[in-house]
């Protein structure tokens, strides 16, 4: 999956509810822990994702992956690079 | 044991009577506990692994000519060195002599599911899959061809229901089989060629070291190319140590210029494209899949207006039953308790026996025995929540007020919520949260949430200080607790847990309805649990309490002229500069840590006095300033919670560490508090 396949690409936390995307990279900013954990999630590149909710106060926000739901915090969330069609 | 390491010894002479050994692996929220419970029923206890704090619940059954004894994994997501919980189920399959390891997953989630199992073959478990919820996954249009999934993988897979007995019998034979026929999972799993070749080079050298052959030599390869660190720190004390580290340098760098990826990336992305390939060959799903319940739900229990509310009104009832039921339960012990303190005396007289046994054992006991409805009904409670799925949501909806307030995890919040009824519950509540320095850093700040215990104290005085602002000096108690809670949090995250955010990565479960059977054992164990250990603790300091109040001979119990008493004329100047430097508050607090309420009998029988009368109040006007009284309330408020409370936490986080840390923690706060009221007062003009 490269980023030129998509017409935009953004920060998994912008995501609007509801819109999907697909993984095209992760920046770990050194926090190589919870990429680790997120890999083992499901979280590779070319994965799709969708953005399914935002929680009532902003913040975490509930995402659909690898047919399930996981749930994170935006700044978790804003490392990760997707595409979007 | 991996089928690798069983090759290198001999066999074991087999004998009449035979026993297999397995494993229960996968994911959090599989069902594989409810595959425990079912498969075990009570025949089953929970302890620890040795010298961790992560739970062990292990179990038999007879199935023919077998005993089958069953060890309940923790759920992980992976196998790597990164949490305890991981590491505890890479030893048990690496070290243990299991036979088999039976791993659990869902079939609606398979390929997730698959993750940690590509993990377990690399390590050549001898492995059985249990594929679980199946008619859910029907219901919802996914046909899975489990005879095409055994053959492709190599593993026997079984189709189960963990609730009933679907699959049960195919499930006990298919383990009976694989502990006959053992199979080396790792053989079977084949990565794309653009890294098979370049594992294989690694696995190569790996292999001319023969002390890191307990593990398959692939697999310490693929681990190497992770970074971990444990098998980092094993390859560092090898002869070829520069040889192998010298290749993994090489490959990281061939990866990152290749694919511009961490060798990490590169191995999940593997993993994930084998379980690809894998399902793309056998589940059909439907074109259009058709909203679930649990999407349904979720849209009303986490949605923006309403999500809060609802949270609110369940933890509204949590509170309501578990102290609005729980509370009137604890009349019969209290009551039983007081016939026999009644009784003994009259039976024996009054001697230092009969005060022995009143006032050490069924004081003691007592003590233990009236927590028994709470921590019943909130774990009740709790299960149900953890079991339906409510709790994840829970935690999605308050994370952020936890967050940003304490920098704690959502999961939180219910243990702090618990704590305004009693903090033993919440303690033991903390074990929903994953991470360790969490639950820590919890039961560390429950103790600031004025428990009930402690209302008795603050009516007392309020009635002889402060009639005209009863309701506003108890409220300002409570406020004082939760400011004072977040203080203390900002100031420990940067001294005991200093840089350390957990992130929250959270499944959010489907929703499912909670087994009877479950619950009901994961609430018995619990309740067991605080009996046997708590309990234990709870009682040696009763009686502990009971020497010092009755010694030297003769004195009257807990009277001036014992050594408790005596401590307490030593340590009265210690609380001069808080305005209440007198003996008789000294022994108060010190047997308030015992217990809060004990505080006001101390007092009425100090002053000679009956506890309801107004007498009490009057004598405590002799020594209190309506000043000196609200600081005394303040560090009632904020000390040492109880003994029950301690020992809750030794048992929780299994270490005397934390209870100690907690108890120097709390007396420094309630002390610097209530010193900052009392100046603070007297500046105003209070006297």
């Amino acid at each position: 999956m490269k980023k030129e396949e998509f017409n935009t690409t953004k920060s998994l936390n912008e995501l609007k509810t509801g819109e999907e995307g697909t993984i095209v990279s992760y920046n770990d900013n050194g926090e190589m822990k919870l990429k680790r954990h997120l890999l083992g999630m499901g979280f590779v590149k070319g994965a799709k994702i969708k953005l399914e909710k935002v929680a009532p106060l902003g913040d975490p926000i509930k995402l659909k992956i690898k047919g399930y739901s996981i749930s994170l915090r935006k700044n978790e969330a804003k490392n990760i690079e997707v595409g979007v069609n | 044991m991996t089928n690798y390491s069983k090759q290198l010894q001999h066999h074991e002479p087999s004998s009449g009577h035979e026993h297999i050994k397995i494993g229960l692996a996968g994911n959090p929220n599989v069902g594989k506990t409810t595959l425990f419970n079912h498969l075990t029923g009570l025949h089953q206890h929970v302890g620890n692994w040795p010298g961790k704090t992560v739970e062990k619940a292990e179990g038999h059954l007879k199935h023919g000519k077998y005993t089958i004894d069953i060890v309940d994994l923790p759920g992980n997501y992976a196998l790597s060195a990164h949490s305890i919980e991981e590491i505890v189920s890479r030893d048990f399959i690496v070290d243990e002599s299991s036979d088999v390891i039976v791993n659990v997953l869902d079939a609606n989630n398979l390929e997730r599911n698959l993750y940690l199992t590509t993990q377990m073959m690399e390590l050549g478990a001898n492995l059985v899959i249990a594929i679980n919820m199946n008619k859910f996954a029907k219901k919802r249009g996914y046909r899975i061809d489990m005879e095409k999934l055994s053959i492709l993988l190599g593993i026997p897979v079984v189709e189960i229901e963990a609730r009933d007995d679907v699959g049960r019998e195919e499930l006990l034979k298919a383990v009976e089989n694989a502990k006959k026929n053992p199979i080396d999972g790792s053989k079977k799993l084949v990565y794309g060629t653009e890294i098979q070749d370049h594992l294989l080079k690694l696995q190569n050298i790996v292999e001319e070291d023969e002390s890191l052959l307990d593990t398959p030599p692939s697999w310490t390869a693929i681990k190497l190319l992770e970074n971990d660190e444990v098998v980092k720190e094993k390859v560092e004390k090898s002869i070829i140590k520069d040889k192998v580290l010298k290749e993994v340098e090489k490959l990281n760098k061939h990866f990152h210029d290749v694919f511009n990826e961490s060798s990490e990336e590169v191995i999940a992305n593997n993993r994930y494209a084998f379980i690809d390939g894998l399902l793309n060959e056998v589940v059909t799903r439907p074109e259009v899949e058709a909203p679930t319940i649990t999407e349904k739900i979720d849209k009303i229990v986490i949605n923006r207006i309403l999500g809060l509310p609802i949270f609110l009104i369940i933890m509204w009832l949590i509170f309501q039953v578990t102290f609005a039921i729980g509370t009137p339960l604890q009349e019969p012990f209290e009551y039983i308790f007081s016939i026999g303190g009644d009784l003994v005396p009259k039976i024996l007289g009054e001697n230092i026996y009969s005060s022995f046994i009143v006032d050490g054992l069924i004081n003691g006991v007592g003590g233990v025995l009236v927590f028994i409805p709470l921590i019943f009904l909130m774990f009740l409670m709790i299960s149900v929540l953890e079991d339906s799925g409510y709790l994840a949501r829970a935690a999605f909806v308050m994370d952020r007020v936890m967050h940003k307030f304490v920098g704690l995890h959502g999961k939180s919040f219910i243990p702090m919520i618990l704590g305004f009824g009693c903090g033993v519950p919440g303690v033991m509540a903390t074990r929903t949260m994953e991470h360790e320095r969490d639950r820590i850093l919890t039961m560390l700040l429950i103790p600031f949430m004025s428990c009930t215990a402690r209302l008795p104290i603050y009516t007392l005085f309020v009635g002889a200080f402060f009639t005209a602002y009863q309701g506003e000096v108890i409220f300002s108690l409570y406020f004082l607790g939760v400011i004072v809670a977040i203080i203390v949090a900002t100031i420990l995250k940067r001294v005991l847990f200093k840089g350390i955010t957990t992130p929250f990565v959270m499944e959010l479960p489907t929703y499912k309805l909670p087994s009877l059977k479950g619950v009901l054992i994961h609430t018995w164990e619990k309740t067991y649990g605080f009996i046997r250990k708590a309990g234990t603790i709870i009682l040696a300091t009763s009686i502990i309490i009971w020497l010092l109040s009755s010694f030297p001979a003769g004195v009257e119990y807990g009277s001036h002229e014992s050594v408790i008493g005596q401590i307490g004329n030593v340590a009265t100047p210690i609380f001069a500069p808080l305005g209440f430097g007198y003996w008789q508050p000294t022994v108060a607090l010190i047997f308030g840590i015992v217990a809060k309420e004990v505080i006001v009998s101390t007092f009425s029988s100090l002053f000679g006095v009956v506890e309801d009368g107004s007498g009490i109040g009057l004598a405590l006007q002799g020594i209190f300033t309506p000043l000196t009284a609200f600081a005394f309330l303040v560090f009632v408020l904020l000390y040492v919670p109880c003994f029950s409370f301690l020992a809750t936490v030794k048992k929780e986080s299994n270490s005397w560490k934390w209870p100690l840390i907690l108890l120097s923690v709390t007396i420094i706060t309630a002390y610097t508090t209530s010193f900052i009221v009392y100046h603070l007062g007297l500046l105003i003009g209070f006297h």
